[in-house]
């Protein structure tokens, strides 16, 4: 077979690095020996394609999950998967999941006292459509307290997961807040090294897409990996 | 147009309310055609304690080297070749499929059967990548990846009979970091 075309390797200042001591967890957790460079074959172009099958139409709405409205700021959030070239990541899948209104996740671990929100589980999924945007109708989380430093809280955030179209895209990132006072004392959003990678993690108000009496709008695009060279046409 | 690809950021502690609707660890039906194996093992840490909060994925191809999708039409029907699973309270996981066959490699080389590993984890805050490879050895010598691995940390990438002896049952171990006076490190990849 002959050789493919590559994907890109990330600009190392946009990426944070394994061991970042600010967020204590990476201390026993970076692997300390240096990756081995692989180069791409045919395992790492390809990758799990999902469909329509498993993702179910309401999938992307975690305000009609359970009997009731859940409390809290409805928001819509939406954008587009790109790829380094510009190209619409198409018919692929996003997950998201995150905390509700007042910071508090329904898991056994989460023991902030903040209220469980019995009609919000957090959770959501979709598939891009084929200029690859995505949207989902959720609530606006709080942020919450966690223990890695003095006064330590995580800014309000959506965790978000994206397969792409190819093993070497694969990539689980976090959206967070314009204007949030939190972002400069958060170890995760301050361990990307360079200052315009970090705010491209920010989401931005949309007025197109804010919803009139409803909810208000964010917008927040992804890109993922893009290969080094255009493959030729035949 | 030349954009930049978004920074990753970790799973966290709570990636099952996003992830466990996909939990696929029963990867091969019984109408798929190959030789049924398991693989199972822990993930640890630099302090040597086992991993609870991880998510493990699995990508393979199938018994005929075809990988699912992306323009491979003679993969098997009804094999997509993904597995997940969290880890438990142990740091353990466990999935059942089936042997991969080979796959084109760099160059006109063959890769050794193999299947590609991705770990998330509360404290990575990017995922890591990884490979298992099979203990019979079959294509080791001509594997790209397995020769630009030093000899010595090569046996981390290499899945070992389970003890208790059932044919095609493997064990596959995860450290991500060496403990002191512990395993070896897996050896990770820069895909």
């Amino acid at each position: 077979m002959a050789n493919q075309a590559q994907y890109r390797r990330p600009f190392h200042s946009t990426q944070p690095d394994y061991l970042y001591p600010p967020y204590g967890s990476t201390v026993t957790r970076a692997p300390a020996k240096p990756l081995i460079i692989l180069p791409q074959t045919l395992t790492e172009v390809t990758g799990p394609v999902f469909g329509h099958e498993d993702v179910k139409a309401g999938d992307n709405d975690l305000t009609h999950q359970h009997a009731g409205e859940p409390i809290g700021e409805r928001i819509l959030v939406s954008g587009r998967v790109l790829d380094e070239n510009g190209r619409p990541v198409k018919h692929s899948l996003v997950e998201i999941w995150q905390a509700n209104a007042a910071g508090r996740y329904p898991h056994k671990n989460d023991n902030h006292d903040a209220p469980i929100d019995p009609n919000f589980t957090g959770g959501g999924r979709t598939m891009t459509d084929e200029h690859g945007r995505y949207q989902f109708l959720t609530i606006k989380p709080g942020a919450y307290p966690w223990r890695n430093h003095f006064n330590a809280w995580r800014p309000a955030h959506i965790h978000f997961s994206l397969f792409g179209n190819a093993f070497a895209q694969r990539l689980v990132t976090q959206m967070y807040f314009p204007g949030d006072p939190l972002l400069p004392y958060d170890p995760m959003f301050t361990s990307i090294p360079d200052e315009r990678a970090r705010n491209r993690l920010i989401s931005t108000f949309d007025w197109e897409t804010t919803n009139p009496e409803y909810a208000l709008g964010y917008r927040f695009d992804i890109i993922l990996r893009g290969r080094d060279a255009t493959p030729m046409e035949k | 147009m030349s954009l930049q690809m978004s920074s990753s950021q970790t799973i966290g502690p709570y990636l099952h309310i996003g992830t466990d609707w996909l939990i696929t660890t029963e990867m091969a039906g019984p109408d798929v055609p190959g030789q049924r194996i398991s693989i199972e093992g822990r993930v640890y840490d630099g302090n040597g304690a086992p991993v609870t909060d991880a998510l493990v994925e699995l990508w393979q191809a199938d018994a005929r080297g075809n990988y699912a999708g992306a323009g491979q039409p003679a993969a098997t029907s009804g094999f997509c070749g993904f597995g997940r699973s969290p880890t438990d309270a142990t740091g353990h996981f466990r999935f059942s499929t089936i042997m991969p066959g080979p796959v084109p490699g760099p160059g006109d080389t063959m890769q050794a059967p193999h299947i590609a590993v991705t770990i998330f984890a509360r404290g990575l805050l990017k995922h890591l990548v990884t490979r298992i490879y099979f203990p019979d050895g079959a294509g080791h010598a001509g594997d790209a990846l397995l020769n630009a691995v030093p000899a010595e940390r090569r046996a981390t990438l290499i899945a070992q009979p389970l003890p208790s002896g059932q044919a095609g049952s493997y064990q596959f171990d995860i450290v991500l970091q060496e403990a002191p006076g512990g395993r070896p490190e897996t050896v990770f990849l820069d895909v």
